[in-house]
């Protein structure tokens, strides 16, 4: 019997995207303690944590803001443009929360429409075509779930946020700031290597929604939290992130100045890294981090599926590059 | 009011009410109709062994991967734990798991043929539809052959948390690397179809199909309705309101079905089987 194990390959078995002096948790055994999933979801979510502008103004210089997705309007819950991380240009993207009520309001609690998701799109391309690194933050409950995103596409939308990141030509580093919030995440999160705050979440349906449909219940949310594993340690057994970045003591909250640190001291060395390998490697090693997802079993199967040079090495050899953005 | 049970007139292995004309249908006829009503042509939900049936050309679906089995990752346990909900999924539909996937040809056009069933823990992803669906997209780029994915899922398989979430990264990266190879793939979207599914593959067709009436949306209704605090108006989020509003190519009542799929398969095939791109 083939038994396929839980997790991605992890970027630092294979490609090496993960130096010593990020200085990051990479394994759950060095946390000292690990809190309940309960209070992670209680931190993630906390407004007084850093938002992604919070972010961006501290870690990178020369921030200019880019707006609009070219099609209907500009989506206050998705914020990018260019930014120096370091003196290197690069493309930053990310869910936008409040750090009040009425910001809140304005950003729509940081759950985008479809435009939002068509505005970082274009910015994806923007990255792709001038060979600029893209750093996504992701922080959302998820998207917004209303008629209006019905209307405009917001599946479709998603989708082909998804499907443009699994191909872009350029280095891809994820950072879940805050609340990871099903597809509506993920349409940020395709990335060559993924990291999470420690306080950060991540899963497929909110806390409350699996509550409510599994346990017919929102206030079995503590317990579904729980059975969920969406805390950064679990995240980091089932190999969903690759490493997380360590916040202050008491949580980011409490001192953005150093949250914003250890940030850019991640990234920094993981840009480093990642520039050194080349785009046709990168997207092949971006294919088997998720082609690795999953836990299933295979009776009868003798050998694992994938051939040692896979058939796909191949294809952007042939094609001469990608013939497509 | 009388004594005992009235005998039933229309018993329910023999009869089923069409819930949208309430017509009685004999069942046996409206297996033969593809579960098609026959007075108002409303569509029933078909499993996924019919819809082979219905798509792929006589004799011609050769299944694959159909040992797959799924993991728990997380030791879920709701009100039962999920190797427990699997089995019992498993004995009700008689399948493995919530697809079933193979080679197959379609009106002579050779495919993979993809075909969800809802009838299992409600057509949820979890890593063995994403490792199945994949795998098919993967043969697909290796044999040169077109992908048919007949989606029907409330979306991504919560017992498996995030792994479920990640399987929609892996099966929209293999449908990218068929789009870069010029190879089709056609997305037929039946009810319902929503979530986790429909914001990945489903939605990513070269072109989209879908059966009349299918509920196709991104959010449950309740989910929407909490959200707007409203009911919503009739129609909404049904594939004639996804047509109107630009993300269908077309709907296609299910006795067409085929003939239409296999039309663009053939129209596809002179350029996919272009020399440049043959490996």
């Amino acid at each position: 019997m083939l038994e396929r194990l839980v997790g991605s390959k992890k970027a630092s078995d294979g490609n090496g995207h993960l130096p010593d002096d990020a200085q990051l948790i990479t394994a759950s055994s060095q946390l000292a303690a690990r809190g309940s999933a309960w209070d992670a979801v209680q931190a993630a979510r906390n407004i007084k944590r850093p938002h992604a502008l919070d972010v961006i103004d501290r870690v990178f210089d020369r921030f200019q803001e880019l707006h609009g997705d070219r099609g209907f309007r500009d989506d206050p819950a998705i914020v990018g443009g260019i930014a120096e991380l370091d003196g290197r240009p690069v493309v930053v993207v990310g869910q936008q929360k409040g750090a009040s009520t009425e910001e809140n309001i304005e950003r729509n609690f940081g759950m985008p429409h479809p435009e939002g998701y068509r505005k970082a799109i274009r910015f994806n391309g923007i990255a792709q075509k001038f060979h600029l690194p893209l750093v996504t933050f992701v922080d959302t409950p998820g998207a917004y779930p209303g008629p209006e995103g019905e209307e405009r596409g917001q599946a479709e939308a998603i989708a082909r946020a998804i499907f443009t990141m699994t191909r872009l030509r350029t280095p891809i580093i994820v950072v879940i700031l805050g609340e990871g919030g099903s597809g509506g995440a993920l349409a940020l999160a395709v990335g060559d290597v993924v990291l999470a705050m420690q306080n950060a979440i991540y899963s497929v349906i909110s806390p409350e929604g699996s509550a409510s449909i599994l346990w017919r219940s929102p206030a079995e949310a503590e317990r579904a939290a729980k059975a969920m594993r969406l805390s950064g340690p679990d995240l980091l057994d089932l190999g969903v992130v690759d490493a997380l970045i360590p916040e202050p003591a008491g949580g980011a909250h409490v001192d953005h100045e150093a949250t914003a640190k250890s940030i850019k001291t991640a990234l920094v060395a993981q840009l480093a890294k990642l520039e050194r390998v080349t785009v046709d490697d990168l997207l092949s090693a971006r294919y088997e981090r998720f082609r690795g997802f999953g836990s299933l079993s295979e009776p009868g199967a003798t050998l694992a599926p994938a051939a040692e040079q896979p058939w796909w090495r191949k294809i952007p050899k042939m094609l001469g590059g990608d013939h497509r953005t | 009011m009388p004594f005992g049970r009235r005998p039933k007139e229309f018993p329910d292995h023999l009869w089923t009410k069409c819930p949208s004309c309430g017509e009685m249908l004999f069942n046996k006829q409206l297996a033969r109709n593809m579960s098609v009503c026959s007075k108002c042509e409303h569509h029933f939900r078909l499993g996924a062994r019919p819809r082979i049936e219905l798509l792929a050309d006589k004799d011609s679906f050769v299944e694959q991967d159909a040992s797959l089995v799924s993991g728990d990752p997380l030791s879920f346990t709701d009100s039962k734990p999920y190797p427990e909900r699997i089995a019992a999924a498993q004995i009700k539909s008689g399948e493995k798991d919530a697809v079933i996937t193979g080679s197959a040809e379609i009106g002579g056009n050779p495919v993979e043929l993809v075909v969800m069933d809802f009838d299992f823990m409600g057509g949820s992803m979890g890593s063995v539809v994403g490792e199945k669906i994949t795998r098919a997209a993967e043969r697909a780029l290796a044999d040169r052959r077109a992908l048919v994915i007949v989606s029907a899922s409330g979306g991504a398989r919560m017992q498996e948390g995030t792994l479920a979430l990640m399987q929609m990264g892996k099966i929209v990266s293999a449908l990218a690397r068929l789009d870069a190879a010029g190879l089709p793939f056609i997305s037929i979207i039946t009810d319902p179809t929503t979530g986790g599914v429909l914001a990945s593959y489903a939605s990513l067709g070269d072109l989209n199909v879908a059966e009349p009436g299918a509920l196709i949306r991104f959010s449950g209704e309740r989910v929407t309705s909490g959200t707007v605090g409203e009911k919503l108006p009739v129609g909404f989020g049904k594939a004639e309101f996804l047509l109107e509003r630009g993300f269908l190519d077309q709907i296609v009542p299910r006795p067409q079905l085929r003939d239409r799929i296999a039309f663009f398969l053939t129209a596809f095939r002179a350029a996919s089987q272009d020399v440049r791109w043959s490996l």
